[in-house]
């Protein structure tokens, strides 16, 4: 139980950081990546602010053998500098820009109601989808064999589980 | 270049409460506060529905958190905006295309993934500034549409 009341409050608390630094705005988003326009630099701080406080904080919670609440900490093993990282980064930076919104502010604005809020959500959901669908078709078309397409779409859907 | 509508102390106390909230999710439950990879995994590929729950109750924080805004601070919020429902789903699909490809966003690569210094997020977050940038630039300053 205790594992769902610190998800809960992690994400409150994320929340209530989205709204007050701006990002929960789409015109603060957009205002900050218009360089070379009107330019409103606050969300360098609103970056700045929070890695300053993970990279200072993470080493001292990784001390730790283990999780506050039990279990072990989930970490991304892969160190790979790939294509679908950049490919993937590519894409969601031009969605970025064009919408104002990544995913926090986006599912942080639900309750607006807006209709572009709520039209960003379900294609960002359906991308989610239909990238996994195509994935896992692409593996099981490269591999040889059964055996070998079942280990490498399980391999695949561990990464995709570990959050990164 | 102008300068304008800078909010540096909001933008500051903001920005240290995303990075609690995140290393207190790290020290609590030992995950990454990443919010595509969290609530992709509420909808797509996950080892368990057991795993599901805690995605479920980070995902009701974020958007519970963002409703007080909504309710109380609506100018901070997309609440007052008119914007193209074919726009916002254009880029909401290149956003979960991307973020599932490249595993992350400005959470889980970002705020996290350079907390704990990943050459991996670093490559990541400088793709994705500098995409952001140059579609912006494009779009106001070659296309003329303009921003919200």
């Amino acid at each position: 139980m205790k594992i769902y009341l610190s998800s809960f409050v992690s994400g409150l608390i994320f929340a209530i950081g989205l709204g007050f630094s701006g990002m929960m705005d789409p015109i603060k988003v957009q205002g900050f990546l218009d360089l070379a326009g009107k330019w409103d630099p606050s969300l360098a701080l609103v970056m700045g602010g929070a890695v300053t406080v993970t990279f200072l904080m993470f080493p001292l919670i990784f001390k730790r053998k283990a999780p506050l609440l039990g279990g072990t900490f989930n970490l991304p093993t892969s160190v790979k500098i790939d294509k679908p990282l950049i490919g993937g980064a590519l894409l969601f930076g031009i969605g970025w820009a064009i919408s104002g919104l990544c995913p926090g502010p986006a599912l942080a604005n639900v309750a607006t109601l807006n209709i572009g809020v709520l039209a960003y959500v379900v294609a960002m959901t359906t991308g989610w989808i239909a990238y996994q669908k195509i994935a896992v078709m692409d593996i099981r078309s490269h591999a040889s064999t059964p055996k070998e397409a079942q280990k490498s779409v399980q391999d695949f859907c561990d990464e995709q589980c570990v959050v990164d | 270049m102008e300068i304008v509508n800078f909010t540096p102390i909001s933008a500051l106390i903001g920005g240290v409460l995303i990075g609690g909230a995140s290393a207190l999710f790290m020290l609590t439950n030992g995950k990454i506060a990443g919010i595509s990879g969290i609530t992709k995994g509420i909808v797509a590929a996950c080892p368990t529905p057991q795993d599901r729950f805690w995605r479920i109750a980070f995902v009701l924080g974020l958007v519970l958190g963002g409703a007080g805004f909504v309710l109380f601070q609506p100018s901070l919020t997309a609440a007052p905006l008119q914007m193209h429902p074919v726009q916002m789903a254009f880029g909401g699909l290149l956003v979960g295309v991307g973020t599932a490809m490249g595993n992350g966003c400005t959470s889980g690569h970002g705020v996290c993934g350079l907390g704990r210094r990943s050459p991996r997020s670093l490559a990541s977050v400088l793709t994705f500034m500098g995409a952001g940038f140059a579609t912006m630039f494009i779009m106001t300053h070659v296309l003329n549409t303009g921003r919200f």
